[in-house]
């Protein structure tokens, strides 16, 4: 990866350099790999899908035209509000990341990001278990006041959207624009205290510029992510309410109307589009490059009055968002609530282990019994595989883009495509594209983490750029200047500063693959059953103990997860040392 | 010059995984492979399919596509360049659209003499029955009890004020039993009938979710998520389910179905050998072996659905737990296929807008 990143971060400082030509193959090299990947196995598939079902007729019905819009309001609407309620949390939740030390801030840093991973139907057995009608909340406010009925209805709401679309994506915000802010130059705001400008001033004028390319880049990708929402609105927010994805699944996959699915989902690819296209105007147009500094700098415990109020408040908000819905499915799943039902009078209840020792028993001998450590082993695998493959392409294309010339320009906006695309237009797409040879590819095993990587990569690519954009070229040139190999300029310059971002980048492309459900259900064979699709095993039949085994797994997911975050941001890369 | 060599390493992998299921007539000793497409709650023990893959020198491998209307629309759209040899799954409610696409092989299967003829929905026999299953209103046993409320007995009873907000129903537009639900209350209160119905239903404070998991987990009391409703839309099976997956061995299932005059719907769910399929004479056997008792009678307990072969004997919490509605609903299929659409949109401008 060290010789990928030598040999391109020079293409956009390179003006001066006399041979044009040079730069313009190195231009196609880079660019070489991404494209021809994303061209297989993301933009080839859509086609075949979109062209097959493609049928003018639908714009003359005047039925499908006014569901296309209705649907297409809600999902902005919900999108937007869901967009801004994430970043009213997270960018104080980024300062107070970037700022100050807490005992247990690795911990809480770790496990903010593990609801970006959870299933759907296990984040809503977790809301349930704390704010469904017969949730703790609700049972202790109706024992509290001795109320007959549950005093808080959350399920099947607007709220309930809005509250678990920040559960998911406030994780992005805290990271992209926490790893931007612990490495902002702090003189520059020192330098207008000095000149006289109170604290808000300072962060009206010298901070939010500098950070508006990571506050971008951070409210682009939870836009796309609520724009696109599917598993929330179905299990949370119930039938009321349809995005456009929803209504994809349902023409495509119910009625099998084809040409109504492809017009949504050309709408919501023209949408995902126009967003990023919105988005990379506005970034180009304030990137400032200053001197990034290393993120410990700036940290310290909260000293103030004001600041420990702000360190308390932030820290019970983040406890009540994260904390307590997480907590609630372990904890559920080592609780028997369930002895002698039936006869209620005589509930047991206790702590118990039983769901996971069953998780290791084939009681009914079936086919399909997937081990846990199986599961385990796939999950990581895939996991692993989508972290070197989204890497690979990514880094490229995130330093071509931190320089953009015409061509980036132009394709910038078309590497975030595949967080618009529907996930079962695409899965549709591949039974279509690779059935036959030459690419007869369904069956095999690796289409999983490639697939993955399609959804990764946009990811890798916004964690890299702004890090990438910010380092001065001066940097490099005095590096240069004072004798330093290309090689030597880019362990001692630019490797230290988007360490941070390349290590959030692999943390996004773990937790993405170990996650994915919709992808993988379409893909995966029996034979290599990942976690989440062994959740949803459980979950389909009836009984206690396929609930609690569900439960169980998902704890196990939780923990893999958490453990792998954890890891990743533990390491301490060779060179970071040296800044 | 990394990136080129890992981009070589990837073509050099796609080309391999192209090259490799070359088909041809493999060594007599080396086992076929036979391809299966099925939804993803098939199930079948170890054992079963053992003895089936010894018997012919055959390996079967298992295609798991999504839920029941999921799989058949990939069968249906990858048609031209089938992915499997066989396709399982397809119910009477989807029955006439896999038709329609005509993406099965008419078979005669010997042993389709041992199934009775009601089940038998296709006169060319390109989808042959293998199993069926009721859906039914369960209810939470303790519920009534302890409120001392009789439990409802016909679809009628649920728009009584006592009932009021105490149904959760599956979206028919996205779930196969809340199709099936749907389908029973147009089968009694006829096409013209069912939506007043629904309007009552629906001031009646009837709950609608998106699948069968969130009704009977997040709504239903009786099961481990303890939710509001003591009425789900489920399967007269699921009792029984309650008590082979009970954490402690259970005296009673702690739920039971409403049984009353169309209050329950019939799914019959169908295998075909899909057209195209090389491997014709072993497709064949694999239809025979799944109309079988070793497959009949091991369904059960793998799938919670009842054997259509006469012979085949019920496990035993079948026999306990499990209640046979005497008037299930059905509907033709040619009927649920041409209407389909209409009675869902219909239904969703009645019951969610």
């Amino acid at each position: 990866m060290d010789r990928d990143g030598t040999s391109i971060d020079y293409f956009g400082g390179g003006a001066d350099s006399a041979s044009g030509k040079n730069i313009f193959m190195r231009r196609i090299l880079t660019w070489l790999a991404p494209s021809i990947f994303l061209g297989i196995f993301f933009f080839y598939p859509l086609s075949r899908i979109l062209g097959r079902g493609l049928d003018p007729a639908v714009l003359l019905d005047g039925g499908t035209l006014r569901l296309t819009w209705d649907v297409f309001l809600f999902t902005l609407y919900q999108a937007a509000l869901s967009t801004l309620l994430t970043l009213v949390i997270g960018i104080p939740g980024a300062y107070l990341f970037s700022h100050f030390t807490f005992p247990g801030k690795g911990w809480l840093r770790t496990l903010t990001a593990i609801p970006f991973i959870l299933p759907t139907v296990v984040v809503a057995a977790g809301f349930n278990a704390l704010l469904g009608p017969r949730g703790w909340v609700n049972l202790g406010l109706m024992g509290l006041f001795k109320l007959d009925q549950p005093p808080i209805a959350f399920l099947y709401s607007l709220g309930a959207i809005l509250l678990a679309h920040v559960f998911y994506n406030t994780t992005i915000v805290l990271r992209i624009v926490g790893n931007a802010w612990g490495q902002l130059d702090p003189r520059l705001e020192q330098a207008a205290r000095v000149l006289g400008a109170n604290p808000a001033r300072v962060l009206r004028t010298v901070t939010l510029p500098l950070l508006r390319p990571a506050i971008l880049a951070a409210g682009l990708l939870v836009f796309l992510f609520d724009f696109t929402s599917f598993g929330v609105i179905l299990l949370l927010g119930g039938p009321h309410f349809a995005t456009l994805e929803v209504e994809i699944y349902i023409q495509s996959m119910q009625m099998l109307n084809l040409p109504v699915a492809s017009l949504l989902s050309i709408i919501q690819l023209l949408c995902t589009l126009a967003f990023s296209i919105f988005y990379s105007r506005l970034v180009t147009h304030v990137s400032i490059p200053t001197a990034p500094r290393a993120a410990e700098e700036r940290l310290h415990p909260a000293r103030t009055a004001r600041q420990r109020v702000f360190l308390a408040g932030m820290l019970s908000l983040l406890f009540i968002f994260f904390v307590a819905p997480l907590a609630a499915l372990p904890l559920r799943s080592v609780t028997r609530l369930e002895a002698a039902r039936g006869q209620r009078t005589s509930v047991q209840s206790g702590l118990t282990l039983d769901y996971y020792k069953e998780l290791f028993i084939n009681r009914r001998d079936s086919l399909f019994y997937v081990p846990p450590i199986d599961a385990l082993r796939n999950s990581l695998t895939y996991a692993g595989m989508t972290v070197v493959l989204s890497l690979a392409m990514g880094f490229p294309a995130a330093s071509a883009l931190a320089k953009p010339g015409k061509l980036e320009k132009y394709i910038d906006p078309f590497l975030m495509l595949p967080l618009g695309a529907s996930a079962v237009t695409l899965g549709l797409g591949y039974i279509l594209a690779f059935n036959k040879p030459p690419l007869a590819l369904l069956t095999w095993p690796w289409l999983v983490p490639l697939a993955h990587s399609t959804i990764a990569l946009p990811f890798v690519i916004r964690n890299l750029q702004p890090a990438l954009a910010a380092i001065p070229d001066k940097l490099r040139e005095a590096a240069s200047t004072l004798g330093a190999t290309p090689l030597r300029v880019w362990w001692t310059v630019d490797w230290p500063i988007v360490s941070r971002a390349t290590l959030s980048a692999a943390a996004f492309a773990f937790t993405i693959s170990l996650g994915e459900f919709g992808a993988t259900s379409l893909l995966v064979r029996p034979e290599y059953p990942t976690l989440p699709t062994a959740i949803y095993r459980f979950l389909s039949q009836p009984g206690g103990l396929n609930y609690g085994q569900a439960l169980a797994m998902a704890s196990i997911l939780m923990l893999v997860c958490g453990v792998g975050i954890g890891l990743i941001e533990a390491v301490r890369l060779p060179g970071t040392g040296e800044f | 010059m990394r990136r080129l060599s890992l981009f070589v390493l990837l073509i050099a992998l796609l080309l391999s995984a192209c090259a490799a299921p070359a088909v041809g007539t493999p060594a007599d000793n080396q086992p076929q492979t036979l391809t299966v497409m099925t939804h993803d709650s098939f199930s079948v023990s170890k054992d079963v399919i053992a003895a089936f893959e010894q018997a012919n020198n055959v390996k079967l491998s298992f295609l798991s596509s999504g839920d029941g209307g999921t799989a058949l629309n990939k069968a249906i759209l990858s048609k031209d360049a089938p992915l499997a040899d066989v396709f399982y799954g397809v119910d009477n409610t989807f029955l006439s659209r896999a038709l329609a696409a005509d993406i099965f092989e008419p078979y005669n299967s010997p042993l389709l003499a041992g199934i009775p003829d009601a089940f038998k929905l296709d006169p060319q026999n390109r989808a042959l029955p293998v199993d069926y299953g009721d859906v039914c209103i369960n209810y939470d046993k303790a519920y009534f009890l302890d409120k001392d409320l009789p439990v409802p007995a016909t679809l009628e009873d649920l728009t009584q004020p006592e009932y009021k907000g105490l149904l959760a129903v599956e979206n028919p537009a996205t779930s196969s039993p809340g199709m099936a639900f749907l389908l029973a209350t147009i089968k009694h209160f006829g096409p013209d009938g069912y939506l007043a119905y629904w309007k009552q239903l629906r001031d009646n404070g009837v709950v609608v979710v998106d699948s069968w998991e969130t009704a009977y987990y997040t709504n239903f009391s009786a099961s481990s998520g303890k939710g509001p409703q003591p009425l789900v839309v489920s399967y007269a099976s699921s009792p029984p389910a309650e008590v082979v997956f009970a954490e402690t061995p259970l005296k009673d299932a702690p739920t039971a179905s409403i049984v009353g005059p169309d209050t329950c719907f019939r799914q019959i769910e169908f295998v075909g050998i899909l057209k195209g399929t090389r491997k014709l004479a072993l497709a064949k056997k694999f239809v025979d072996f799944m109309l079988s008792l070793p497959f009949q009678e091991d369904m059960p307990l793998q799938m919670f659905v009842y054997p259509v072969n006469q012979n085949a004997k019920l496990p035993d919490e079948f026999l306990k737990y499990a209640q046979v509605p005497q008037q299930p609903a059905s509907l033709d299929p040619a009927e649920i296929a041409a209407n389909r659409d209409k009675w869902i949109a219909d239904w969703t401008a009645t019951v969610l807008q």
